[in-house]
């Protein structure tokens, strides 16, 4: 069987990484699993909205949308029909091409990250042996798309709320990358199939301290709570999407719930064991720890406030990188000096050290200030 | 390179989400930061001073609802006193208790909603204001009973009250006064040691004692500048001096405190309606008042501590069935006056909060 290698001689031709006994050859294998991301991404963000909205609804002591559908669950399509038929409004002096291109621009790279999400042992469009690596350059991109979006909806909150988020992404990516790498080199790969079976306890208990870095950081890049800066309704309305409805909102609406997807495969892959688990087929608990994951994340969102612009980034440069570099300092010692020490040894060294650092950190670093005498 | 930076101009507001009403703040930014802020408001103005200046005595009471319409209550009972004081009209014990009560249930009302509200311009996604609405709830149901309506009460008379409330009534504020105390420590734990609100609230938006004199500040923005001034314990109405009850004081003057002092306040409340309950005697609600009442010609200016802070009402009396002036000091519109000093240096974010911390409603100062 001849598959499709686009780097012949090369080590990074995805064609080279097929399972071996795929029927019908590479394009067989990648027209199935486009075709299963997007139904995937598609009906989980719909389940999502839903879940949230709902799980919102109960910890704001109300019932949430319950009128559609046995428990509401109809809602999203809903919402999706009547978002349908809304007129597109264009702003007169925005700029037409950059307005209507941005929401194109944020969705496409999450759908992309998926390529690389292991769903089980092998089931992924293209195992590449930089997985994670792609999975964070990729994600960068749809910065690009929010700043369109504020730039090309000539509005002044839509303008603060992009500058906010270019800000804070370019400011988390790096404690995100650093964070990441401990798992990498605790793995030995970076490629996402083999981070999770090299995963024979889940590195969450090997990395406590890198995956509070990469939640954080991750609900920094998502703009969840309590990092919403970018669409802060309370301040700058609606932010980025100000200016947006009909169609190109319910896109930007579908990017802020992939992305949350999105992340929430990616932290169940790098630190909770992806699709391994007793019992229940491998598919079935990578839905179960992904769910978990939003459920933590929209749990935060309904609980905490907001911080400020400028506390944000100082947590970013302050705290979260300093952290990050100390984690990935201790875990290239541990990886060198006790790479046959016992699994549990090192497991409670880790939650030492966390504890330590943390505690550390709640003394030294401080948020608050802030006025500018003008 | 030295960046050329250009300050720039948004108009937050009329419609915008946090400006608890149509205000606006026509602000100077210089990227996140503030350099000039100029309130703009009027939007909701209805002439609700002239209006009464055209009515009968009593016709003026619902036009006061519509004043602050999340304290009605406590708008009722500033301007039925102010026309008490002039025609010296005596109230019936049981009355003057009811008054108090009503009052002290509204003011939770009021800090509830006023706290939620500061929570939510905070960025907690509207939880908190969801749970402080729940027990606002209950307050509202004890004015329905009371009034037969929920938000613009129309219940107190000159005199007295416009009626007797129902034997439901008192079970009823039993149990609420049982239980609020627990739900006030909810809310206090809620969010009151939160890291991020600690950041956003503590220092931020700071009223000066001085300043806050000086522009005559009043209610909890005055008190959190650590002025211990309440109209309730300085110029005692109604029958304030039965009660022991405590003034909380903030010590900085910053969001934060304004914030603390409500919850605070909240509890002494709780503490006399406490009181009033166990004092409330039988008896007549409602003096003989005539319909069409002419006050002896005069000018009087009444005050009360509403949960906003110094409501009065000055009245000038032709011996006509209308009053001839009619002028409300709206204790909104004077905390506004120090908005600008309290903003400028601050991001927008914190601009937000130092609005929702000041506590406004639009129908008080625009009237």
């Amino acid at each position: 069987m001849t598959v499709f290698n686009p780097y012949p001689g090369s080590s990074i031709g995805y064609g080279q990484t097929l399972p071996p006994d795929w029927p019908g050859g590479f394009w067989l294998h990648w027209g199935v699993f486009v075709v299963i991301i997007f139904v995937f991404v598609m009906a989980m963000v719909m389940g999502f909205i839903w879940f949230e909205r709902r799980g919102i609804g109960r910890f704001q002591v109300r019932l949430g949308p319950n009128r559609v559908g046995p428990f509401g669950v109809l809602q999203p399509v809903a919402d999706a029909i009547k978002v349908l038929l809304k007129e597109d409004i264009i702003p007169a002096k925005g700029d037409k091409l950059v307005h209507w291109l941005a929401p194109v621009v944020a969705f496409v790279p999450v759908l992309v990250i998926f390529a690389v999400v292991p769903f089980q042992d092998g089931a992924l469009l293209a195992d590449l042996n930089i997985g994670i690596l792609y999975v964070v350059a990729i994600s960068s991109i749809s910065v690009v798309g929010i700043f369109m979006a504020g730039w090309g909806s000539n509005n002044k909150f839509s303008l603060l709320g992009a500058m906010r988020t270019v800000a804070q992404e370019v400011s988390y990516e790096i404690p995100l990358v650093l964070s990441i790498l401990g798992v990498v080199l605790i793995a030995g790969s970076l490629s996402l199939n083999d981070i999770v079976k090299a995963q024979s306890i889940p590195f969450i208990l090997l990395q406590p301290l890198g995956f509070l870095i990469y939640f954080i950081g991750a609900c920094a890049e998502i703009n969840r709570t309590p990092f919403d800066l970018l669409e802060a309704d309370s301040e700058i309305v609606a932010g980025f999407h100000t200016e947006y409805s009909g169609m190109k909102f319910a896109l930007f609406y579908l990017v802020e719930y992939a992305e949350a997807l999105a992340i929430s495969a990616i932290i169940t892959t790098l630190f909770l064991g992806g699709w391994r688990g007793p019992v229940l087929p491998p598919f079935l608990w990578f839905l179960i720890k992904v769910v978990g994951v939003f459920f933590l994340i929209f749990w935060i969102r309904s609980t905490i406030p907001r911080v400020r612009v400028d506390q944000l980034m100082a947590f970013a440069w302050k705290c979260l990188l300093p952290l990050a570099l100390i984690n990935l300092l201790i875990t290239g010692v541990e990886v060198l000096v006790l790479p046959e020490a016992l699994p549990w040894t090192i497991i409670f060294l880790n939650l030492a050290i966390m504890a330590v650092l943390i505690a550390l950190w709640s003394k030294l670093f401080r948020l608050g200030g802030g006025r500018v005498e003008v | 390179m030295a960046l050329k930076t250009e300050p720039f101009v948004v108009n937050i507001g009329p419609a915008h989400p946090s400006t608890h009403g149509v205000f606006r703040m026509r602000t100077t930014l210089d990227g996140e930061v503030i350099v000039d802020m100029e309130p703009i408001f009027g939007y909701l103005h209805r002439g609700i001073e002239k209006l009464a200046e055209e009515r009968t005595y009593t016709g003026v009471i619902p036009l006061t609802d519509r004043l602050d319409y999340l304290a009605s209550m406590s708008n009722n009972l500033a301007y039925v006193l102010a026309v008490e004081k002039l025609a010296a009209i005596p109230v019936p014990g049981r009355a003057e208790y009811l008054r108090v009560i009503m009052a002290e249930l509204q003011r939770i009302a009021s800090h509830l909603i006023a706290v939620g509200a500061f929570l939510n311009d905070c960025g907690a996604f509207m939880t908190p204001i969801l749970y402080m609405l729940r027990e606002r709830e209950k307050i509202l149901d004890l004015f329905e009973m009371a009034s037969g309506q929920r938000l613009t009460y129309n219940y107190m008379r000159v005199g007295g009250v416009s009626q007797d409330v129902p034997e439901e009534f008192i079970p009823a504020l039993d149990k609420f006064v049982k239980v609020m105390p627990g739900f006030i420590d909810e809310y206090d734990q809620l969010l009151a040691e939160n890291e991020i609100l600690l950041a956003r609230a503590k220092g931020v938006g700071i009223l000066p004692k001085e300043l806050a004199i000086n522009i005559s500040a009043s209610g909890p923005v005055l008190r959190a500048s650590g002025v211990k001034w309440d109209i309730r314990k300085a110029d005692p109405y109604s029958i304030y001096d039965r009660f022991e009850f405590d003034i909380p004081t903030g010590t900085v003057g910053d969001c934060y405190d304004r914030y603390r002092v409500r919850i605070q306040e909240m509890r002494q409340s709780v503490r006399i309606l406490r009181q009033a309950l166990e004092q409330l005697p039988q008896g007549e609600v409602r003096s003989d008042v005539p319909h069409l009442l002419r006050p002896p010609v005069g000018e009087v200016y009444g005050h009360i501590e509403a949960p906003k802070g110094e409501l009065g009402f000055y009245l000038v009396s032709d011996n006509s069935i209308a009053p001839y002036r009619f002028h409300i000091r709206a204790p909104s519109l004077i905390n506004l006056t120090a908005l600008r000093d309290m903003m400028v240096g601050w991001k927008v974010a914190d601009a937000i909060i130092i609005f929702g911390s000041i506590d406004i409603c639009m129908g008080e100062v625009d009237r």
